[in-house]
């Protein structure tokens, strides 16, 4: 089945897997191919080295998506009967504009805005672009313009910190805490008046005043934001579980990668998030596991010499190894995923990065083969 | 450091069994829980579950995943002295809200960490210094990051114990003879990109040149142009070149099989080593180059074989 037919009835695609596998080209391929195929497709990616954008042949892209030029694709033979539509995060922006949208006024607003740790925390805090990301997905969905939406998640070694990272962070939002920091007894006024008891005086030996005063100021602030905060939280939550949601998970045969996407799948299971396809990129093709290498010796050495022929024997004897772990990674993952047909691209011998790289893969993913 | 996947976790770990080998009394250091190097160093499962305990994995050779968590405990009662004052602090919800609002406090307590083991003077009864720390840094942004905390930290913090200790991080991993900064990179266009970056943002956050570029998996060149001639001039007539993208029905001769495998390998070859044309350009010095291994799996065979070859690279 193709990567289409598995996608049928979804309106939010998000693309998972652990860094360096091809996340980003596959959901650029994906995107290009559904739009080829006639929906209205956007593509969200985030990513500092601005890949999708040269896969694109974007010079920048901004937070807002954009229209690809249909004749990119068009030159390479794919008509286009719908549209795609590209954008990469930008998670600061996003987190600004969240703030405005949720700012109960103008003055909170800049309060927010102008406070350090909120300034730290929108930048550079681990979980910031995962977090930004579904919430852009939400906005998105949210505004009903396109078809399909075609997550490509931030990238990281671990598949998982995806769906954690939104919780982290709005756990850290949380009521609680915020609380604990406002009320009559809490932090706040014990910082701003005199802080007495046992933990607090600890803290402030450990801390200084001038961290504390800052945190205060930023719960304070934000604590006008809060509800807001916490509905968009559980509304993206939602989102996520949604049947008309579907995770792709894309990984490559290589061990640690196959690892990671049999872990993932099961913790989406456990979140109740759907499955959608599974991916495998850069596979060996089998034909090269059917001939004996020796033969190949054999055969070539009365055309080419021995010299030569050892050597493409014993070459083809290294690619086996390379096609005997794809096969063993397939069945594997296959079997893990309960997907008895993955999506196969196979290893091509130079990287992607162009629009043509991109009509390339789509053609793989969406060959139905059945 | 590196972007995800060019194999950070195995040049660390093969550095640390180089550092050893020679004699440094050496640790190297997983973040954000990980556990990929106990893995390629054949940790024992059971050993390498307990976070943040050193194990030594053969006579100099250390390891530890650190976790943020237990780092935090360490540290309050290494500041507080009384181990019932630091228990009281860590016990309260307070301080735990505030741990896990202050951004960027996880990451300081893991480089904290890192400084910790660094110190001639261990801060933690008990322990012995080491020579040398390998730390197998986070993906590139999230790497820099972690470098960047402590001063970040120090600014927002200002003054008190937090700030001053931050600082004095800070300028161990500012300072160039203390610090060294490996990048790790396949030859692959967006890896080779993000050390690009890493190489101009160090310079630019931290006032760090890179020590070294290590090019990992870098296929060798086998095939000229003209043993690919004349492989294809040995087709038989009819038969065509292989495509890299077969059918699934397609079938191959044996000679079209090798003939396949050679073009490919021979295209990565040539493609990888323009990749490492433009990060010598780019970095201004010739990358250390380990060899991609055709092999399933990395296991300690492997290991020692790049640990090898890292030692004539370097």
């Amino acid at each position: 089945m193709s990567i289409g037919a598995r996608l049928e009835g979804k309106q939010v695609c998000i693309c998972a897997g652990s860094g360096g596998v091809g996340k980003t080209t596959t959901s650029a391929a994906l995107a290009m191919g559904l739009a080829a195929a006639g929906q209205r497709v956007a593509v969200v990616t985030i990513d500092p080295a601005k890949r999708l954008a040269n896969s694109l042949g974007l010079e920048e892209l901004g937070n807002e998506p954009r229209r690809i030029e249909p004749e990119r694709f068009e030159v390479h033979g794919v008509q286009m009967r719908g549209e795609l539509w590209a954008m990469m995060l930008d998670p600061k922006r996003t987190f600004d504009d969240l703030v405005a949208r949720l700012a109960p006024n103008e003055t909170t607003r800049e309060e927010v805005l102008a406070n350090r740790i909120y300034q730290e925390l929108s930048s550079a805090v681990a979980g910031s672009q995962e977090f930004s990301a579904v919430v852009k997905l939400y906005e998105l969905h949210r505004s009903g313009e396109f078809d399909m939406l075609v997550l490509d998640t931030p990238p990281s070694r671990n598949a998982l910190d995806f769906l954690e990272a939104p919780g982290r962070l709005t756990q850290f939002l949380d009521g609680r805490a915020l609380r604990m920091f406002l009320a009559p007894t809490g932090l706040a006024s014990r910082v701003v008046g005199r802080g007495t008891g046992v933990v607090f005086a600890l803290l402030k030996r450990l801390t200084g005043v001038d961290l504390l005063q800052d945190l205060s100021v930023f719960f304070r602030v934000l604590g006008g934001l809060l509800d807001g905060f916490r509905q968009r939280a559980a509304a993206v939550g939602s989102l996520l579980r949604d049947p008309a949601t579907g995770f792709v998970i894309v990984t490559s045969p290589e061990a640690e990668p196959v690892e990671e996407a049999i872990y993932f799948r099961a913790q989406l299971g456990r979140a109740g998030m759907p499955f959608a396809a599974l991916v495998v990129n850069r596979v060996h093709p089998a034909q090269l596991l059917e001939v004996d290498p020796q033969q190949v010796d054999a055969e070539l050495t009365a055309h080419v010499g021995q010299p030569l022929a050892r050597r493409v024997a014993a070459n083809l004897a290294d690619f086996q190894v390379l096609a005997e772990r794809d096969r063993a990674s397939i069945a594997r993952l296959s079997r893990e995923l309960d997907d008895p047909e993955p999506i196969l691209v196979p290893h091509l011998d130079a990287d992607v990065h162009d629009a043509e790289g991109l009509v390339h893969i789509a053609r793989h993913l969406f060959a139905d083969r059945a | 450091m590196g972007k995800g996947g060019v194999g950070k976790s195995t040049v660390a770990a093969a550095l640390g069994s180089l550092a050893a080998a020679r004699g440094l009394r050496t640790i190297v250091a997983e973040v954000a829980l990980r556990r990929d190097i106990s893995r390629t160093l054949g940790t024992d499962p059971e050993v390498a579950r307990a976070p943040e305990t050193e194990v030594e994995l053969r006579p100099g050779l250390f390891w530890i995943s650190i976790d943020p968590h237990r780092a935090m405990e360490e540290y309050l009662v290494d500041q507080m002295r009384v181990r019932a004052l630091a228990e009281a602090l860590s016990a309260s919800r307070a301080f735990n809200y505030l741990a896990a609002a202050a951004p960027g406090l996880q990451e300081l307590l893991t480089v904290g960490k890192l400084w910790e083991l660094s110190q001639r003077e261990r801060r933690i009864p008990g322990t012995k210094p080491y020579d040398l720390v390998v730390v197998d840094a986070p993906a590139t942004g999230h790497g820099l990051a972690y470098l960047t905390t402590p001063s970040s930290f120090a600014d927002i913090a200002r003054a008190g114990p937090i700030a001053r200790q931050a600082r004095t991080i800070h300028e161990m991993l500012a300072d160039g003879r203390q610090t060294g900064v490996v990048a790790v990179t396949t030859p692959h266009e967006l890896p080779v990109t993000e050390a690009l970056f890493l190489h101009v943002e160090l310079r630019r956050r931290m006032g760090l040149d890179l020590d070294r570029v290590v090019v990992n998996a870098l296929a060798p060149a086998r095939f000229s142009p003209r043993d690919l001639e004349r492989l294809r001039a040995a087709l038989a007539p009819g038969e065509e070149t292989p495509s890299p993208e077969p059918e699934p029905s397609d079938h191959w001769s044996p000679v079209q099989a090798g003939i396949r495998a050679a073009l490919s390998q021979a295209d990565q070859a040539r493609d990888q080593r323009r990749q490492v044309d433009r990060l010598r350009r780019g970095t201004g010095r010739p990358p250390a180059a380990l060899p991609f291994l055709y092999s399933a799996t990395l296991g300690s065979e492997e290991l020692a074989l790049l640990a090898d070859r890292l030692e004539g690279a370097l």
